[in-house]
């Protein structure tokens, strides 16, 4: 399996019945095809949608109805379209119960940098910082190394998104969860040990016991 | 209060070199493409735009920013524009990045008399440098100051003869906030129906907020 569909589907378990989820734009999108069918859950897109479905046939695509990246898509029934103040009240407001979002690096605190990298690239924040603020729980589903280097650090060094501690880190490697005592290795991924992850990780991580393998089903 | 309707041109001559400019759209998504076009073709530049982002190049407010018409832009994101990255790094254009939820609650604080708002969002960050921070019931806040527009230029699905506006899916975003900020207000909508067509329920943004409509695409 890919790497990222392994994070993809590791992921879309965090999904639970009846959520406002927004995905980011990049990996975290590919999260929605691996939510069952029949799990009732509705996607939200920043620049304007309650509802997000699934890209339309060729053909069919509206100018007028995208994803935050730009991409066509289409409305599921139920689906609500909003203004910005509209759509970062409520992700600002707590209304919003997850976001997954990409990552540059996250730190022993569960702090995020996921939003420039000075003077080498300076996209904008966009709405991650808002995502980061204000949603319940934030899901960081990103590559473990970057060139071999760890993206999980002891202090960030990159600018950060939030003075927010993520809910989870999930990456093909690991699902981490940053805690009081720090960070919490929950699961390993597959194929992959405890000290495959830890030789990986350049933060200190805390492991319980027995560390199950991440079940993909 | 019938609306007056101008053409592209008319519209861009308008717009005085300096303007600052708040510009609906989303990657594209909801710009009113029509003025832009008109304005990068005019020329007058030194302009200060307020959007969402900067498009791509040769696309939206992507080709006012090719034109060198934007002096300083006031965006979330400018991820997706190679040619306004290198400006920034240049020194040949001004970029300030607001985060996206405060950047359209800055341009509502403008445009419904509020003196600023308080958000979370970026204390801790680079964003919070240079900001008052106001502590309420234990939790910290940015002091973001308000944003208004010398024009705010506007994408509607459709208005009606008073200017009432409706607009569609995903081309809401800035579009309804932006129309109550700024001093002059021009949308440009992709239909100009009779008034009593759009429902009084379906009207977002109020005619008597807007000055000019653009007439329809020849």
């Amino acid at each position: 399996m890919d790497v990222k569909e392994i994070i993809a589907r590791r992921v879309a378990q965090e999904v639970r019945e009846g959520m406002l989820v927004n995905l980011g734009i990049g990996l975290p999108s590919m999260v929605a095809s691996f939510v069952p069918d029949d799990m009732h859950v509705f996607f939200q897109a920043e620049n304007g949608v309650i509802g997000l479905g699934s890209r339309p046939p060729e053909g069919m695509e509206d100018r007028d109805l995208t994803d935050a990246g730009g991409g066509f898509v289409t409305a599921v029934p139920g689906a609500a379209s909003i203004d910005s103040a509209m759509s970062f009240g409520l992700i600002r407001g707590g209304h919003l119960d997850m976001t997954v979002l990409g990552g540059l690096q996250v730190d022993e605190k569960g702090y995020l940098a996921n939003w420039m990298v000075p003077g080498k690239m300076v996209p904008g924040m966009g709405g991650a910082m808002d995502l980061v603020t204000g949603a319940k729980r934030v899901i960081v589903a990103m590559v473990h190394t970057q060139k071999g280097k760890s993206k999980i650090v002891p202090e960030c060094t990159l600018p950060l998104t939030a003075d927010r501690r993520v809910s989870l880190i999930v990456t093909e490697m690991a699902v981490i969860e940053p805690t009081d005592d720090g960070l919490v290795l929950r699961e390993r991924g597959p194929g992959v040990s405890v000290e495959d992850v830890q030789g990986a990780t350049e933060a200190a991580l805390v492991v319980h016991g027995e560390v199950p393998e991440m079940a993909l089903g | 209060m019938k609306q007056r309707a101008l053409k592209p041109e008319e519209a861009a001559e308008l717009i005085p070199e300096g303007a600052v400019l708040l510009i609906g759209g989303f990657m594209g998504v909801g710009s009113p493409h029509r003025l832009i076009d008109a304005i990068a073709a005019r020329g007058v530049g030194g302009l200060t735009v307020v959007a969402n982002d900067t498009c791509r190049p040769g696309q939206g407010i992507g080709k006012l920013v090719d034109a060198g018409l934007v002096a300083k832009a006031i965006v979330s994101h400018i991820g997706l524009n190679p040619e306004a990255q290198r400006r920034m790094i240049a020194g040949e254009m001004e970029i300030e990045l607001v985060p996206q939820g405060t950047l359209v609650e800055r341009i509502r604080a403008g445009g419904v008399g509020l003196g600023g708002v308080l958000t979370h969002t970026g204390v801790g960050t680079l964003v919070a440098e240079g900001k008052q921070i106001i502590e309420i019931d234990g939790r910290k806040y940015l002091l973001e100051k308000p944003i208004r527009g010398d024009f705010a230029l506007i994408d509607a699905r459709q208005a009606d003869y008073v200017g009432n506006l409706e607009y569609t899916l995903t081309a809401h975003n800035f579009n309804p906030i932006m129309a109550l900020a700024a001093d002059t207000v021009i949308a440009e909508p992709h239909h100009i129906m009779p008034v009593g067509v759009i429902s009084p329920d379906a009207v977002k943004t109020p005619g008597v907020l807007v000055d000019y409509l653009l007439e329809r695409a020849q």
